[in-house]
């Protein structure tokens, strides 16, 4: 039978699998949601902001290790989904957008609701397409999910013209190979260059795993923890890292970086050994290079040829599947136990304990964290914006399974908290989720609360309400003289009043002993669930590596005044 | 990265599809990570639906050998070669528009043979001059017409090819790759 390009849409997202669509309709996509409604195999989940349905895309990808799927209109359709387009593309996120456009014969004419998304968007991609004939839309449809998802993941836009979608008719044929013959996907390692890193894991007296978001993503974290217990070699993780390892495993010493945990960065720095597994030893990880692990040599596995070798000098940079090149290398590392070494980090650890919580009757964000995530005992997902919450997050939350830390890393794009929750608690329907959020953050998506309350996802919302852009205040505080500009709120909304506005539950928590049931009740609640946790203000966030310093900078201490 | 910063020109061949929007993509690259592309040619290659770019680059190695993995990582770029240390022969074609004097004109005519270049244009105060060869002779006869005027020049950026039996290619691409499903 033919189809209408519409139709060709709707069926090739069924063979590949994407069986939820986020998203918000305008007159150019409007024939692919005629279709849309003849479908009923795919949930299409209304936004009510565009950018919330490439950030919801966005978290069911990492949730569920899928292609997320988000579709716009035309023109400030689709400009609205480019910020959640370009985070993916930082952190490596697996999406397809789909996006409608203008009528081929009006392209190029400024008609009515027309921008060039292929252009704007050729930067934050992994690779777009404009799909100019009826007969090309399945391929189209086929290259992009496979793009998407396979090698490094990234995000990839599909921009249709409306007359494409609605015109001509055409036979549905389901493509059998993807039509790329630039596009290669990496799988092991040569096996001298897996001697080699196993040859340098074999001698080291003082290695170091740094296990990256490429873990996660090529399911590499049963090797990977293998690796490190075979070896017994201490586990760093990236912040998009956490979750690979139990953080209760007596090998994982916890995030490193700008605010990484003090004894993990001075691990870094007396290391003799760096194994970087699926991660680019970005700036917030190495701080300024030239003093970066400066006794270490480095093993760096990526199937990112162009990340191999970027940052870092490696003595041996493998470009491969790390699940494969895992596989290839752990026969040939030999059992050790590095005993003095594991002392010596046992013994930074507990010269700077970064990870203990200092005892204050106020009410501490950094508690709020440690207590709810004593009461999820690490299960469920936990979701982030970005700013202090996100770091005190990723500093004391527990986790017991891969994939379950969402976070804005690359980009850093606050506003992530509330959409991208939405979309790993879609994606994962028998999991709560926790998104941890900033009264900043939460602010710049909570219209999409609303689509929460129709999904009745199991989304609880915890503010860790400091009444400011608090990251920024804290810059501006210790590098700009306490010339306080633009960073604290004078008329926030009550965040209780909200929930109760969507018809859902909010709970306000001022004492530190009202924390624990506060989150407890939050989880008896079906649905979502706003719990404002009114923090102290000015709390510091440490450790704390200032941009373009090195451990030697490091600030280990909340300012005196603070501790006051 | 610390490196040494030896910055030599570099001839970079690239296969890429012959469909809209590739030229953009690829220089959007360039514009976006700080590269300098000297010259850029662009043409059909033997391969029907696959053009052939030729580079020319100036950075260090470590500069370079970034460029190259990032122009492989663009999809639509089939395969990319450092041919620099190749044996190669290299070709540009520049035009140039020089001001004339009854004068002058025989010395320039004169020049222009010796260079084995082509006069392919005379006005009454001006001539159009081509010449095909390696950039040292383009600059060379250029430098040497500068001293009568050089109203307008065009030059098409460096081609280049590696000499012999191979295509400049490491796998020897026929171009009949096809992704796996
Ligand atoms: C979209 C966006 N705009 C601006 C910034 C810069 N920025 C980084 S953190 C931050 C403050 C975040 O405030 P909030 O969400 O309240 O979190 P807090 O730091 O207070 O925990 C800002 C403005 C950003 N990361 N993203």
């Amino acid at each position: 039978m033919e189809l209408t390009g519409a139709e060709i849409v709707c069926e090739s997202l069924l063979k590949e699998g994407a069986d939820v669509v986020f998203g918000l309709p305008g007159g150019a996509v409007l024939p692919l949601y005629g279709s849309l409604s003849r479908y009923p195999a795919i949930r299409h989940i209304l936004v009510r902001h565009e950018q919330a349905a490439a950030m919801a895309a966005d978290g069911y990808s990492r949730a569920t290790g899928k292609v997320g799927v988000c579709v716009a209109t035309s023109g400030p359709g689709a400009t609205n989904l480019v910020t959640g387009i370009a985070a993916a593309q930082m952190d490596s996120v697996a999406m397809v957008a789909i996006t409608g456009q203008v009528p081929r014969s009006a392209i190029g004419s400024d008609a009515f609701q027309e921008t060039d998304v292929t252009g704007v968007t050729l930067p934050i991609t992994k690779h777009n397409m404009l799909v100019m004939d009826v007969k090309d839309v399945a391929q189209a449809i086929h290259d992009a999910f496979h793009i998407a998802r396979t090698g490094r993941p990234g995000p990839v836009l599909v921009d249709i013209p409306r007359d494409v979608l609605l015109g001509e008719r055409t036979e549905f044929v389901w493509p059998t190979e993807t039509k790329l013959p630039g596009y290669k996907v990496p799988g092991k390692a040569p096996e001298a260059q897996v001697a080699a890193a196993a040859e340098l894991i074999n001698q080291a007296q003082k290695p170091l795993i740094m296990s990256g978001h490429g873990v996660l993503i090529s399911h590499a974290y049963g090797l990977m923890t293998e690796l490190a217990e075979k070896a017994q070699i201490p586990v760093i993780t990236t912040l998009l890292g956490i979750s690979a390892i139990p953080t209760d495993h007596e090998l994982n010493i916890g995030m490193s970086g700008m605010h990484g945990m003090a004894y993990t960065n001075l691990a870094i720095d007396e290391a003799d050994l760096i194994i970087g597994l699926g991660m680019r030893f970005d700036d917030r990880v190495t701080g300024r290079i030239s003093a970066f692990a400066p006794n270490a040599t480095f093993i760096h596995v990526d199937i990112d040829a162009s990340e191999v070798d970027k940052n870092i000098k490696t003595t041996v940079g493998m470009v491969g599947d790390l699940k494969a090149v895992l596989g290839q290398l752990l026969p040939k590392v030999e059992a050790n136990v590095h005993i003095d070494w594991r002392l010596r980090i046992d013994q930074l650890k507990a010269e700077h304990p970064s990870h203990i919580i200092r005892e204050s009757d106020e009410l501490l964000p950094q508690y709020v964290v440690q207590r709810l995530t004593e009461v999820t005992q690490g299960r469920g997902i936990v979701v982030t914006g970005v700013g202090m919450h996100q770091m005190w997050a990723a500093q004391h939350c527990r986790f017991t399974e891969p994939n379950t830390f969402v976070t804005s890393g690359g980009l850093g794009t606050m506003g992530f908290e509330v959409p991208a929750a939405l979309g790993a608690q879609v994606g994962r329907p028998d999991t709560t989720v926790w998104s941890v959020c900033g009264d900043g953050g939460f602010q710049m998506t909570m219209c999409d609360i609303a689509t929460a309350v129709e999904c009745q996802a199991d989304v609880k919302f915890a503010i860790l309400n400091n009444n400011s852009l608090g990251l920024v205040h804290q810059l501006q505080e210790l590098f700009f003289d306490e010339e306080y500009m633009a960073s604290q709120y004078t008329a926030n909304p009550d965040f209780v009043k909200i929930a109760e506005a969507y018809g859902i539950r909010g709970i306000r928590v001022t004492k530190k002993e009202e924390v624990v049931d506060a989150v407890q009740q939050a989880m008896e609640t079906a649905g979502p669930v706003i719990v404002d946790f009114i923090v102290k203000e000015d709390e510091g966030l440490f450790p704390f590596i200032p941009n373009g310093q090195s451990v030697k900078e490091m600030l280990e201490e909340p300012a005196p005044k603070e501790i006051l | 990265m610390d490196q040494t910063k030896h910055t030599e020109q570099h001839t970079l061949v690239a296969l890429v599809e012959d469909k809209p929007g590739v030229l953009n993509k690829v220089a959007s690259m360039f514009r976006r990570r700080g590269f300098n592309i000297a010259s850029l040619a662009v043409g059909n290659s033997e391969q029907p639906g696959l053009s052939r770019m030729t580079f020319a680059v100036n950075g260090d190695e470590y500069t370079v050998g970034q460029v190259v993995k990032q122009l492989d990582k663009l999809i639509d770029v089939i395969e990319v070669a450092d041919i620099t240390s190749e044996r190669i022969v290299t070709r540009e074609l520049a035009l140039l528009k020089v001001k004339t004097t009854p004068m002058n004109r025989g010395e320039i005519i004169q020049t222009v043979n010796l260079f084995r270049a082509n006069i392919i244009d005379v006005g009454s105060e001006s001539m159009v001059i081509e010449i095909t060869g390696e950039e040292d002779k383009i600059n060379a006869l250029h430098n040497l017409l500068s001293a009568f005027g050089i109203i307008e020049m065009l030059r098409t950026g460096l081609v280049a090819m590696v000499r012999g039996q191979a295509n400049g290619m490491a796998n020897g691409h026929d171009g009949q790759v096809n992704g796996q499903s």
